[in-house]
């Protein structure tokens, strides 16, 4: 428990008693933390909005934050980090914004004075840190969601399968390959070719920086899916450090066509399907 | 099977038959669905049911089967238990290579299986008989 | 025990398996199949197996032996319609399905039945000259 009934009552009478004092010097300290990102007004409405439920739950009698009496008091915590984890406030500027309340506190109980003053303010600080540590949780715990969402996006962002020719299909792998993200190339690849009944995919590792063992399997094991479906695929745009890593590793590609780039792997189907393509320079004795 | 199937208990299911073997697939797909596995996950667990299914029948001479719902806290899973008892598995680690078989199959039954699962527990005996514990998490 | 039918059009016998076969269903058709390609003279087989949603080694093994046997009664085999889902399974199982045909969905298999026998004949009139100016 944070503050039993006694203290409690008293930091209801405080913060009543000097509303607007309480919410103005709060907002002025803040306001010097986050370096004029948040506008005077916002930070005000957010000030007054945590200084009426922290007294609100204080006139109630004690106060413990987990108990069920506290729960607008968690609402207006967990509002503010989300606000500001969302808006892409540190952990710091966020936490500051509650820890600044002891500062003001700290005038407040000093001007009263009396005999109980230093317990008093020890009480209120304990409160206040407790209250910052909640924060400071659930500023974490929204950014933890928001990275998680972002991964997810990314996942489905950098998969695309492009339809290259009438029966051909390709994918272009951009950026590190770890084992979830060749997961779902290799079912949206295998997907595609029987929704689009493609019997020729391409996958294209241009824009892959490494290849380790594990992707290799991934890739490996995507081609022969395809030909337990009825389809070929081409890897094309090998670079040659991967190249060097693949014999390295002594990874078999075995009878896998590879091709140097899109290109020539499209050009490779297109001759497989008897598609006539141009030559791109005539030959010397034609 | 009927409907309203309680996912929440442990479903017991015995091995005596085929059609057994397809009963088994039936109720492994109904649980793995419930825990919402990924597509590619439930039809890896089923294909690895189906395998183990088969085994219990051709070399454990019928057995039973457990489908369970797990929880480890983070993630949810499948946990289905083979029980027969039946001869046992004299040499394990045999048993466990690709390609071997007494049965005349293809010999990818049990070293399939594993690879198909997260976790593959198996115990046997001469006077116990055989059995397999595999269990699929969700991601 | 329930049947997996055969359908025959024109040439080609095709057998759409749509339920959950038991391993007695899948030899029966095995053995179904084979009466069937020698009592119709089809050159074509193609089974449909895009309602299975899993094929364990049982019924791998199945399709290898249908392919083999066809491929003595002078029938091409060709296997359409695998799911993204059971064909990563098979792949992570260890099961290549050697020796088997495959093709997306039933057209693309009619297609290949087609240009097989196609090369067959081609092969077969091709050797003929040959043949005479071999023997002047």
């Amino acid at each position: 428990m944070a503050l039993n009934a006694e203290e409690s009552g008293r930091l209801a009478a405080l913060l009543g008693g000097h509303a607007e004092r309480v919410t103005a010097r709060w907002t002025e300290i803040v306001t010097g933390s986050l370096r004029g990102r948040l506008s005077q007004a916002e930070l005000r409405r957010q000030v007054q909005d945590l200084h009426s439920a922290i007294a609100t739950t204080a006139g109630q009698g004690a106060i413990d934050l987990s108990a069920e009496s506290s729960g607008e008091l968690r609402a207006a915590l967990s509002e503010l980090s989300r606000g500001r984890a969302r808006q892409g406030f540190s952990a710091t500027e966020t936490t500051i914004s509650i820890f600044a309340l002891k500062d003001v506190l700290a005038e407040l109980v000093q001007e009263a004075g009396g005999a109980d003053a230093l317990h008093d303010y020890i009480a209120f600080s304990n409160l206040v840190d407790e209250l910052g540590l909640f924060t400071f949780e659930s500023f974490v715990r929204t950014r933890e969601s928001l990275i998680a969402d972002q991964a997810e996006q990314l996942l489905e962002l950098s998969t695309p399968v492009v339809k290259l020719w009438e029966g051909v299909v390709a994918v272009p792998l951009v950026g590190t390959l770890d084992s979830a993200r060749a997961q779902v190339v290799m079912e949206r690849l295998l997907q595609t070719l029987v929704d689009t009944g493609s019997p020729y995919a391409i996958i294209d590792i241009t824009g892959v920086p490494a290849v380790d063992t594990q992707v290799a399997q991934h890739i490996l094991k995507t081609v022969v899916a395809a030909r337990l479906m009825g389809a070929d695929c081409i890897i094309s745009g090998i670079r040659p450090q991967i190249a060097q890593t693949i014999v390295a590793l002594g990874i078999e590609f075995g009878d896998i066509a590879t091709k140097a780039s899109l290109a020539d792997a499209l050009r490779h189907v297109l001759r497989l399907t008897g598609v006539e393509t141009a030559r791109r320079q005539p030959r010397r004795d034609a | 099977m009927t409907a309203g199937v309680d996912l929440g208990q442990p479903q017991a299911q015995a091995i005596r038959s085929d059609e057994d073997v397809v009963r088994v697939r039936q109720l492994v797909r109904s649980v793995a669905v419930a825990v919402k596995l990924s597509l590619v996950d439930q039809t890896k667990v089923v294909t690895a049911a189906s395998e183990l299914a088969r085994n219990t029948l051709v070399y454990g001479g019928g057995g039973s089967v457990d489908v369970t719902i797990v929880d480890n806290g983070r993630r949810k899973g499948v946990q289905i238990v083979f029980a027969d008892s039946g001869p046992g598995i004299p040499d394990l680690d045999l048993a466990l290579t690709d390609g071997y078989t007494t049965g005349g199959g293809l010999g990818l039954g049990l070293s399939g299986a594993r690879r198909l699962v997260d976790e593959f527990q198996i115990e046997t005996s001469a006077e116990t008989g055989t059995r397999i514990t595999v269990t699929k998490w969700s991601r | 025990m329930e049947r997996v039918p055969i359908l025959k059009i024109g040439d080609i016998l095709l057998v759409s398996i749509q339920l959950d076969m038991s391993d007695q269903t899948a030899v029966q058709l095995q053995e179904d199949l084979a009466e069937r390609i020698v009592a119709t003279g089809c050159h074509g087989v193609i089974i449909d197996i895009t309602a299975l949603d899993i094929v364990d080694s049982f019924v791998g093994r199945m399709l290898s032996t249908i392919a083999s046997i066809s491929k003595v009664l002078d029938a091409e085999t060709v296997v359409v319609g695998m799911r993204p889902a059971v064909a990563i399974t098979l792949v992570e199982l260890g099961l290549s399905l050697n020796g088997i045909r495959t093709a997306l969905n039933v057209e693309r298999g009619m297609e290949l039945i087609a240009a097989a026998r196609a090369d067959e004949l081609e092969y077969q009139l091709d050797d003929d000259p040959d043949a005479e100016t071999a023997t002047p």
